[in-house]
């Protein structure tokens, strides 16, 4: 068991058990902090697999952006008054065997398959090479994202703002 | 047993079923959103994990980034859809609104 073994468990075992913090807890708030410590651990994964651009992205966007957003939506969905903000739960048996069967097969699946790999060497940066690759070859999906990105601002202000602008009207 | 493909593959797995459980279980929408977001991280490590292990150059990770992408676009979306149905009803939780108005 050498270095990159003992790291990978540690951030395996910290995204795995924030994660089901996140979704077992019944405070919407503490799942919002755990789902914090999971991306922080999904970061960590990105850097064992030699995608240290990824990782830091994965930060910037998830954590700076996507997760400020998700609490934004949990404190301005519940009254403020109101101290524990929790959340009911239902078909929890049902769920809990559904998705135990579903990780039973995964799980085979993953383990069984003879996978071919390839012991590449890791770059020691992968920023040139994505630079590269996102202006030849994914140029088009590229654009289209960047169109989608400002479509998606534009749809979403519009969408937040319509009770408002029917009032005024 | 020295970490390979499998156990990233296996993180993977976790997360995606977590996801689905916290989709299924959950009545808040705030929190239906998050199950998404874990799925897509799932999908998210197994893409940059065949990248690392196979022979297909950077490919995985471009993909990876652009559903970092669309995993932005998605939430800002959704909260304000959110955000309109807690104007319209006071309350986000998924299995009591099956009314698209008042």
């Amino acid at each position: 068991m050498n270095y990159f073994d003992i790291i990978f468990y540690l951030f395996a075992i910290i995204t795995v058990v924030s994660a089901f913090i996140v979704v077992t807890t019944r405070n919407i708030v503490y799942s919002a902090y755990s789902l914090l410590l999971t991306l922080f651990g999904i970061s960590g994964i990105y850097v064992l697999l030699g995608a240290d651009f990824l990782a830091v992205v994965q930060i910037m966007v998830y954590v700076g952006g996507i997760l400020i957003l998700l609490l934004f939506g949990v404190m301005l969905t519940n009254k403020i008054t109101s101290v524990d903000i929790r959340t009911g739960t239902i078909h929890l048996l049902p769920a809990a065997v559904g998705s135990g069967i579903l990780l039973g097969i995964l799980w085979a699946v993953m383990t069984w398959t003879d996978w071919k790999t390839y012991d590449t060497q890791i770059p020691s940066t992968t920023i040139f090479g994505l630079g590269k690759i996102l202006i030849t070859n994914y140029v088009l999906i590229f654009e289209l994202l960047a169109l989608l990105l400002l479509i998606a601002l534009i749809g979403a202000a519009s969408i937040a703002r319509r009770e408002e602008t029917e009032e005024n009207n | 047993m020295h970490v390979g493909l499998t156990h990233f593959l296996i993180v993977s797995a976790i997360l995606f079923t977590l996801g689905i459980y916290g989709i299924v279980t959950r009545k808040n929408a705030v929190m239906v959103l998050m199950g998404i977001e874990l799925i897509l991280n799932a999908a998210n490590i197994n893409f940059v994990a065949f990248a690392r292990y196979g022979n297909f150059g950077l490919g995985g990770q471009v993909i990876a980034l652009f559903i970092i992408i669309l995993a932005a676009a998605e939430a800002a979306i959704a909260l304000a859809i959110v955000l309109n149905i807690y104007k319209t009803f006071s309350n986000v939780n998924v299995d009591e609104i099956d009314k698209l108005k008042e």
